[in-house]
């Protein structure tokens, strides 16, 4: 401060010329908003909360890509993709109850604190009333409970376990994506008619809670059917090397392998157990077969030729040949120059859900979505007729049974539907065993 | 030494100081400008600033002072968290006994490991100490999981028994100080086009900071840590001397494993749930590219690298392509695209990239980390460097 | 008995990558005193020269299909491999040899890698604190790693193993078991000679040759060295080479059985350093014996009947036999003395 003195004239200028430029701030009380982050402009933003690094990155990107293109239909840019077909007519393509759509971007690296970091950015800092993405289920619970008590609207992106809509639902968070229960309901029959009754299963389950979860599903409807199971091993997530696990399966007496991986591991494992030249064998007079229970089909092309015959479920295939399915290809083709994935197909079915709730709510109050969208049933969106139950939160719609093509015409070309499962078959009791234990609470509006 | 004593107690005051009106000055930019994405002054972020700097702090205590490398101080964040969420769920929703409870449990857990570990010196030390914490991490996502709840992370539910306040109605409960609801916004105004905000749970982080802070401080210029120093520079002579300098090196530990507890705790205050890739190794290597990011050995250094890797891992991550349009699109079509094409690499999915980039800079320009950039600006601008200029020599490095 | 025979060839196959992944990083870290964080990194960059390999292999000429479509109903696009145009069935055969091609491009690619990692920036690093070496070396890791992210996206690529290897061999039978109790993948077998051959062969060079006797020399004491006028640093940048050489092929050999991501550097870079140490510092033999150690321990340990006394005990195997091993060896299997333990 030495060399810098003012006199009194100088300092009342200053101070004229810095009242004259500054505003009286405005201090707001939470009682000003009606609840979390309601929008005041011309925009209502939306988080898009994703992993951008860590194993799932790839999934993560194709999640954005569905993102961006549900935005720019929301806003009547582009074809306008799904939201010709969907059985809901109340969005126009002129934005939310009034409000243009605009978006920001996080990245989860599939770890809860990390998701957890990005939403509350999302929330604090940018303002978004609806967090939605991610690519696996302790993300999407640790994500699900912080929007829960942030008071805003979480639509899950890919979670399969059944905790996501069981023990840790939440009133304000929605799945889209089904889970292993609804997996293991339409493998069971599949397996039957294809491989019989008379079989010993093996089970390999990455030893976290989704892989018991598929585990524990599998087991079910594979003993209903009059399968054995040899035993069920739990391996360390990210083994990379399987052949410790691996090995014992040969000499079990077990003819079906049953991998409850996902992502790497099952790529890993997947490719390991047919270079032991697992599928090659003869046990007890059976083809050995290998069964993987949640399939992606961007992980399958990590497999490579390895998935050629082997069964397994998903959420959504872009062969699908419905029209919502078609207009959907289309418009994410078009764009990108790939087929969506089913993380992104399910990402973009969320926020078109999301947006026609507000709009049929006529308003961005968590209460009011959660009031559009329990029980809603709509149609129109590639599953066929769905249902947002109101119980749990959770989507019922027709389950896809898949099998790696034999003979595909292109990278992406690798899984053909064998069957689509009715709703009926994959339904379960609110107070199913696996899914009891949580509460949904009430709506939490925030405010 | 009354010098010394005259700076702690100036650099006590401008940590305070950036501690308390951190809302305002991390909010540079109005929140409609295209520069908003750079501001960091929301609640949630700096409260991972300051929880992380008191981990860096307690880091900063063994390896600063010792030259004792853990490479598993991420489990004593860990045990930390899961504490404090276990107190949450059994006894009361205040923050009190969970931060408490944290501080001891990994307490004693630093001191089990510590003293198993502390049987060896340098490179054995820090791969004992990482042995330890992955055999936490991989048992907490699997085995321990009716403990831990795996993958999913222990959370707080309606259905907790909490014996002090059960829970009432089917609201979420939240986590509180005597009433003081932690996520609860005391205050928030808009000026010149800014948003502050100003939460409970930020200012109860801070005022912790600050007491660990002055803590490491009185540490530092003890005769007890003028021993750990005395450790670094040559454990032989002084055990030659009839020192036993377990016992030094172990306290040392173990405050270094309760400040890390602290840190744990504080995370499960302020967001209550605690998971398994907390105590990950690469969480541990975070805590020690930190301190030495920052400085190693230096007062301030730690919280320094802490604020720096917190910053860009939640800053950088966020910039996506429609926001870079945002920044370019005062130029012309061409050039905007092209700077769009030359920035994308480095920033949304990309920011490990500059992370990396950066971690290279600042150790090979900056060999005493953030804190040696910090002096070298003071110098400059002060002048002092243009009357040293000859005799000026690289800051002794800290190892 | 089959069943534990089985468990030490996957031992033996785990620690054949173990030993060479090691072996590298002894001959950097434990010998030439450097932190090296991006030890993983020259695996994974390695695991990748196969990829770029099979890429350069199945560069394509395009042609349209008239009759058929693809997913959005325009006209298939045919991709048609140029080695396949050119040579029909034989170049068929050679996309499926790509990994041991790979080898070819490796070894060029690893030794410019290494030299250039020492020369550029570890060099300037010899006398800087242990703190320093990390920070710019996982600095290194994670460009490498994201330039590699950048380039071939976050999923594993598939790599394929060459037909001849294809397939399990039946070996049970060479050794009095019944047909099919003991059969193990022909592939793994060869990684596990490749990995033999390779450690015999860097154990030999620096052995038996002057070279390696002087960098030898050089470890235990390189002032003096120095001072008889041997230009040492110019063969610890050969070392440096060699070591990502090592690591590198490591790595290629490996993407068969473990399809590369970029990942890949980061999962292997905690166990290798676990492994060093475990073997002691400054140890060749011993990073090799700790490697094939630490890979059958953990083969064992994920047997049911482990499994059924210590649940998730394999989780914690390697990390349990390390702490083991530190508090009854102080300076672990064959570790030297005042190496790193500063």
């Amino acid at each position: 401060m030495s060399g810098f003195s003012m006199n009194r004239r100088g300092v009342l200028k200053s101070g004229a010329v810095l009242g004259a430029g500054l505003a009286m701030p405005t201090i707001f009380t939470s009682a000003a908003r009606a609840y979390t982050n309601e929008p005041t402009g011309a925009n209502v933003t939306l988080g898009f909360n994703v992993p951008q690094s860590g194993a799932y990155a790839d999934e993560g990107a194709d999640e954005l890509r569905a993102y961006e293109l549900a935005v720019e239909h929301l806003n009547g840019e582009g074809d306008g993709g799904m939201l010709n077909t969907f059985s809901s007519k109340e969005l126009g393509g002129n934005g939310v109850n009034g409000k243009k759509v605009a978006f920001v971007t996080g990245d989860t690296q599939t770890k809860s604190d990390a998701a957890r970091a990005s939403a509350q950015s999302m929330i604090q800092k940018d303002g978004a009333v609806m967090i939605t993405g991610g690519s696996s289920s302790g993300v999407a619970i640790a994500v699900q409970g912080l929007c829960q008590e942030a008071g805003v609207i979480f639509m899950a992106g890919l979670t399969h376990s059944n905790d996501t809509t069981g023990k840790d639902k939440k009133a304000n968070g929605f799945r889209h994506f089904f889970n292993t229960e609804m997996s293991g309901a339409a493998l069971g029959p599949i397996l039957e008619s294809n491989y019989g009754k008379e079989r010993t299963a093996y089970h390999l389950t990455a030893d976290y809670t989704w892989g018991w979860s598929q585990e524990g599903s599998m087991k079910t409807y594979t003993e209903s059917i009059g399968w054995n199971t040899a035993a069920a091993v739990r391996t360390p997530l990210g083994a990379g090397d399987f052949s410790q696990y691996l090995t014992p399966v040969l000499n079990s007496g077990a003819d079906t392998l049953i991998l409850n991986h996902y992502g790497r591991d099952m790529v890993n494992s997947l490719t390991q157990a047919v270079q032991f030249g697992m599928r090659d064998k003869v046990v007890n007079g059976n083809d050995f077969v290998v069964v993987v229970p949640l399939y992606s089909r961007l992980m399958a092309q990590g497999a490579g030729d390895n998935v050629k015959g082997i069964f397994g479920s998903t959420n959504w295939h872009w062969s699908l040949q419905d029209e919502g399915s078609k207009a959907f290809v289309k418009s994410f083709g078009t764009k990108y120059g790939f087929p969506p994935s089913q993380a992104a197909h399910t990402c973009y079915c969320q926020t078109l859900l999301y947006a026609d709730a507000a709009q049929r709510a006529g308003t961005f109050n968590p209460c009011g979505i959660v009031e559009a969208l329990e029980g809603f049933e709509f149609d129109g969106l590639g599953n066929g007729p769905t249902l947002y139950r109101a119980e749990d939160h959770q989507c019922f719609k027709p389950v896809l049974v898949v099998k790696g093509k034999d003979n595909p015409t292109s990278q992406y070309d690798l899984l053909e539907v064998v069957d689509v499962t009715p709703t009926e078959q994959v339904m379960y009791a609110p107070d199913h065993p696996d899914f009891a234990g949580g509460d949904l609470g009430e709506c939490n509006p925030g405010a | 030494m009354t010098d010394t004593k005259r700076n702690d107690v100036i650099l006590l005051l401008v940590v305070a100081f950036f501690a308390l009106f951190a809302p305002i000055i991390l909010n540079p930019f109005p929140s409609d400008g295209p520069l908003a994405q750079f501001n960091a002054g929301y609640p949630d972020l700096m409260q991972r600033f300051v929880i992380y700097g008191i981990f860096a702090i307690g880091f900063n205590i063994l390896f600063g002072l010792t030259g004792y490398l853990s490479f598993g101080h991420a489990a004593f964040l860990g045990v930390g968290s899961y504490s404090a969420v276990w107190m949450f769920k059994l006894l009361s929703m205040n923050i009190i006994p969970a931060i408490v409870l944290g501080v001891l449990i990994s307490g004693l857990f630093a001191l089990v490991i510590g003293f198993i570990s502390l049987r060896r010196s340098g490179i054995y030390f820090s791969i004992l100490t990482l042995a330890f914490a992955q055999m936490s991490y991989n048992l907490a996502y699997s085995v321990f999981t009716p403990i831990t709840n795996g993958e999913t992370g222990l959370q707080i539910l309606l259905s907790d028994p909490r014996i002090l306040d059960a829970p009432t109605g089917t609201a979420q409960p939240v986590t509180s100080l005597f009433g003081l609801e932690m996520r609860d916004t005391f205050l928030a105004f808009e000026y010149l086009g800014r948003d502050f905000q100003f939460t409970y749970g930020y200012y109860v982080c801070a005022i912790i900071l600050l007491i660990s802070f002055y803590i490491s401080m009185r540490i530092f210029r003890s005769p007890f840590g003028t021993m750990l120093r005395a450790v670094k520079t040559n454990q032989n002579r002084l055990s030659y001397t009839g020192v036993n300098t377990r016992p030094y090196t172990l306290t040392a530990f173990v405050i270094s494993g309760m400040y890390a507890g602290l840190a744990g705790a504080l995370l499960a205050c302020m967001d209550p749930l605690a998971g398994a890739e907390r105590m990950q190794w690469t969480a541990s290597g975070e805590v020690v590219l930190m301190t030495i990011l920052g400085g190693a050995g230096t007062l301030l250094g730690p919280v320094l690298g802490a604020g720096f890797i917190k910053y860009f891992e939640n800053i950088l991550s966020r910039i996506n392509d429609n926001v870079l349009e945002a920044w370019f699109a005062f130029m012309p079509d061409g050039m905007s695209d092209f700077f769009v094409v030359i920035v994308h690499p480095f920033v949304g999915k990309g920011w490990h990239l500059t992370l990396g980039l950066m971690f290279m800079a600042v150790v090979i320009f900056l060999p005493g980390g953030l804190m040696d950039g910090a002096k070298r600006i003071i110098d400059w601008v002060s002048g002092k460097n243009r009357a040293s200029k000859r005799g000026a020599k690289a800051p002794a490095p800290a190892e | 008995m089959d069943a534990i025979l089985l468990q030490i060839l996957n031992g033996l196959d785990k620690g054949s990558a173990y030993a060479m992944i090691a072996l590298g990083l002894t001959l950097i870290f434990g010998t030439l005193g450097v932190v090296n964080f991006a030890h993983g990194a020259l695996f994974m960059i390695g695991a990748f020269c196969a990829v770029v390999m099979n890429r350069l292999l199945k560069l394509s000429v395009e042609t349209i299909d008239e009759t058929k479509t693809d997913f959005l109903g325009n006209p298939l696009k045919v991709n048609t491999p140029y080695v396949e145009a050119w040579f029909g069935e034989f170049g068929t055969t050679m996309i499926g040899y790509s990994v041991p091609l790979a080898i070819l491009l490796a070894i060029p690619v690893m030794i410019v890698i290494g030299i250039g990692m020492e020369r550029g920036l570890i060099k300037h690093f010899y006398k800087r604190p242990h703190a320093d070496q990390i920070l710019v070396t996982f600095g290194l890791a994670i460009v490498a790693q994201e330039i590699i992210k950048a380039n071939f996206g976050a999923n594993p690529i598939p790599q394929p193993t060459p037909d001849a290897f294809r397939g399990a061999l039946d070996v049970g039978i060479y050794l009095g078991f019944e047909a099919n109790a003991v059969v193990y993948p022909v592939w793994r077998f060869v990684y596990f000679i490749f990995a033999a051959v390779l450690i015999g062969g860097v154990m030999i060079f620096l052995n038996y040759t002057t070279f390696g006797m002087v960098v030898r020399a050089g470890m235990a004491d390189r002032e003096t060295v120095g001072l008889l006028g041997i230009d040492i640093d110019k063969r610890f940048t050969a070392m440096f080479g060699l070591a990502a050489v090592v690591t590198g092929l490591a790595g290629v050999m490996y993407t068969p059985i473990l399809s590369p991501d970029y990942h890949l550097g980061m999962d292997f870079l905690v166990l290798c350093f676990v492994v060093v140490v475990v073997g002691g510092m400054g140890s060749l033999p011993g990073a090799v014996a700790a490697g094939f150690l630490l890979g059958i321990l953990q083969s064992f340990s994920a047997m049911n009947e482990v499994k059924a006394i210590l649940p998730g005990i394999d989780q914690i195997i390697i990390y349990l036999v390390a702490v083991v091993i530190l508090l009854t060896r102080p300076r672990g299997l064959l570790g030297r003395k005042g190496v790193m333990e500063e």
